[in-house]
């Protein structure tokens, strides 16, 4: 297959000055002010700065970015906040210019870096369709075709006339989502805009996008610290970490690197007396991943016990706080929450050891995130907790796997064994 | 593929290429032009009268002030028209000149959002400005039939190239503005008194003729060939005087150069910086 890429990005690096006290700009006043309080330490700070005896705080917000995307491809970019990619994006974009490297585009590009971008609140739906369409890329023919289809998703037909500023915040994104999602680019650059308006529009505007994409065969770049919206729209990947790409792959895999690498270390966690979380009532001390046994394991088998040990101190009595666990999946939604019984041994000033036992054929095979919490339950006060305290993955036993095709993931949270009867 | 092809990289000040661009995206230059339009005339309740009673009151007071009062001279012709046609010139500039040098920061937010040649707000904004003018020109109209003057056809034809001399005086000054307001906020609040400021030293209420044989250190200022020129055509006050005017022409051409390059130079930087 020889197929030129669509867009072909090559080496680009992004450079900012790093600028301490100033809130991105300065008032020209305060400049010559300080011309005039103290000439002589400007002229000073000036002639370092050009001679370069003075060096200017620089950063890379991005650095020798490489990679190609294919015409057709929708490609999730994920990384922590402040990786890069929104920078990325921008560049692409040709909102801000890289400062090196060369990025080549074929066809027409559109970007969705907010929804609504131009709305003008004294102007009417209808008035806003046009303009906003117009800043984003479309011409006045392609509005006019998509119009009707524009309003009929939005659901804001009776209120077309009326200037959006009486518009509820509801409906002013959906209008405003629903001319994003009818322009017609060859390569659509999407930032995290669906972290707008409420779970059903948020559920339609992802199905419009699903639509889109299989449809009409568009190329998109989806940036997104949604899992679950990454996974169900994207077959592939960049990973993004401090400004250069750490892997480029299949969607499962770079998901489950980047959840992997977001938890600090492995299955077992010890912190310095120093550092302990918590406050002055109770602190955690170490937690950890074991098996029935009581050794600490990396990883846990579906048809095993797991048990997560939680050690820690309570500094005051009369709070009664109690040890719980946070379960998490790969994409950051809840599993499930357990918390210890309410018990008045644990109210006593001293060290706790507690553990908590997820049962056997419970958890799917994925990778799960364990946060841990201390808290008071009444009236409910958070002592303590750590979000990502555990991440651990959980494997198919192998006598279970040799039933069937073993390639096949089975979907779900949970996959518990249930008793089945016949009759 | 045989469809347009992007390139982006490091960015080097402008070429030939920007004017291209700028013609692709002309229909983004109309909608700019038309949201402006639309929600000025939305706002104010009288709408469009607004852009005829300004410069109409503005004259009646000036009149009644500096002409009734102050008993200013206006090379012979009533002081209503003679301060008028001023008026007209002098708000196209100082409107201009002042929503130019605003244009970055009040699109801050589409700015940072989306692509397309910068250059487009700050000439949607004069646009708006003409319709302004045009608005405005009835009175003038009203004026010249009320008191009797003809202009002569050659008049009519240099009002062209006097829109074209404000075009760039206003628009140059501005690009160079619109860019340090990026960076220094405080020119808006410096702005508006120095606009102020420069009113008293063109002149608008006053004929060139009054400042003698210092009239030269009012021909500095590219305005004053503008507002004498289209007195000397619309109200016959004075001949023409083609060298003002050419001085006038070619300053305010290496204005709008010079507001161009600078505005294209830091334009890379607006979406870091806003």
């Amino acid at each position: 297959m020889n197929i030129e890429p669509i867009i072909k990005a090559r080496n680009i690096g992004k450079k900012y000055k790093i600028r301490h006290n100033l809130g991105g700009y300065v008032a020209l006043r305060d400049v010559i002010m300080t011309i005039i309080k103290s000439p002589f330490r400007f002229a000073k700070d000036k002639i370092k700065s050009i001679t370069g005896i003075k060096t200017k705080e620089e950063f890379w917000a991005l650095k020798d970015v490489s990679f190609d995307i294919f015409p057709g491809e929708v490609v999730g970019i994920i990384g922590r906040n402040g990786a890069g990619k929104s920078t990325l994006l921008k560049i692409l974009t040709g909102i801000t210019p890289p400062t090196t490297g060369e990025i080549h585009l074929h066809g027409r590009v559109a970007s969705l870096l907010e929804v609504g971008t131009g709305f003008h609140p004294e102007l009417t739906g209808r008035e806003n369709i046009f303009l906003n369409g117009a800043i984003l890329g479309m011409t006045r023919k392609e509005i006019a075709k998509n119009f009707d289809s524009i309003v009929e998703f939005a659901e804001i037909s009776k209120f077309l006339d009326t200037p959006v500023k009486y518009y509820s915040s509801g409906m002013y994104v959906r209008l405003a989502f629903s001319v994003s999602a009818h322009m017609e680019p060859d390569i659509l650059l999407v930032d995290e805009v669906l972290a707008v308006g409420d779970a059903e529009f948020q559920k339609k505007c992802l199905g419009k996008m699903e639509e889109v994409t299989r449809k009409q065969g568009r190329t998109i770049l989806f940036v997104s610290h949604n899992m679950a919206a990454i996974q169900s729209l994207c077959k592939k990947c960049i990973l993004i970490e401090k400004g250069s790409i750490k892997n480029i792959g299949n969607t499962e895999d770079i998901v489950n690197q980047y959840l992997s690498g977001n938890a600090k270390e492995g299955t077992e966690k010890i912190w310095p007396e120093e550092k302990r979380p918590g406050n002055d009532i109770a602190s955690l001390i170490s937690t950890r991943l074991i098996n029935r046994e009581g050794k600490t394991i990396s990883y846990a088998y579906s048809d095993k016990e797991i048990g997560i040990e939680i050690v820690h101190e309570v500094k005051k009595p009369g709070y009664m706080p109690i040890p719980n666990v946070h379960v998490f999946t790969n994409k950051a939604e809840y599993a499930f929450i357990s918390h210890a019984d309410y018990n008045e041994n644990l109210d006593k000033v001293g060290i706790y050891k507690s553990t908590a036992w997820i049962p056997a054929n419970i958890l799917n095979n994925s990778t799960y995130i364990i946060g841990i919490a201390v808290s008071t339950m009444i009236p409910l006060q958070v002592h303590l907790y750590e979000r990502e305290a555990i991440i651990f993955q959980v494997i198919e036993d192998i006598d279970n796997a040799k039933k069937y095709d073993y390639n096949q993931k089975i979907p779900g949270v949970v996959r518990p064994k249930l008793e089945w009867s016949y009759e | 593929m045989n469809t347009l092809t992007t390139i982006i990289k490091p960015k080097k000040t402008f070429s030939l290429r920007d004017f291209r661009e700028l013609w692709n995206y002309r229909e983004l230059l109309y909608f700019f032009t038309w949201r402006d339009l639309k929600v000025r005339y939305k706002q104010t309740v009288i709408g469009a009268a607004w852009a005829i009673l300004q410069p109409f009151i503005t004259m009646v007071i000036f009149t009644l002030f500096f002409g009734t009062l102050a008993k200013m001279p206006s090379d012979g012709i009533p002081y209503p028209i003679f301060v008028y046609t001023g008026l007209l010139f002098w708000q196209f500039f100082s409107s201009s000149l002042s929503d130019t040098s605003n244009v970055l920061i009040a699109n801050q937010s589409i700015i940072t959002k989306v692509y397309f040649p910068r250059l487009i707000l700050p000439i949607s904004g004069v646009i708006t400005k003409f319709v302004d003018f045009l608005i405005a020109s009835i009175i003038l109209a009203g004026l010249m039939i009320y008191f009797g003057f003809i202009p002569h056809i050659s008049g009519l034809l240099i009002i062209p190239i006097l829109l074209i001399i404000t075009f760039m005086a206003s628009v140059g000054t501005g690009l160079f503005l619109a860019s340090i307001n990026v960076k220094y906020r405080d020119i808006r609040y410096a702005l508006p008194y120095f606009i102020q400021m420069l009113l008293f030293l063109t002149p608008v209420i006053y004929p060139a003729s009054i400042a003698g044989k210092y009239s030269w250190i009012l021909a500095l200022n590219p305005m004053t060939g503008v507002i004498q020129s289209a007195r000397a055509a619309l109200l016959g006050t004075t001949p023409i005087n083609w060298v003002l005017l050419s001085i006038s022409f070619s300053t305010c051409l290496i204005i709008l150069i010079i507001g161009i390059m600078y505005f294209k130079k830091v334009e890379r930087y607006f979406a870091d910086i806003l």
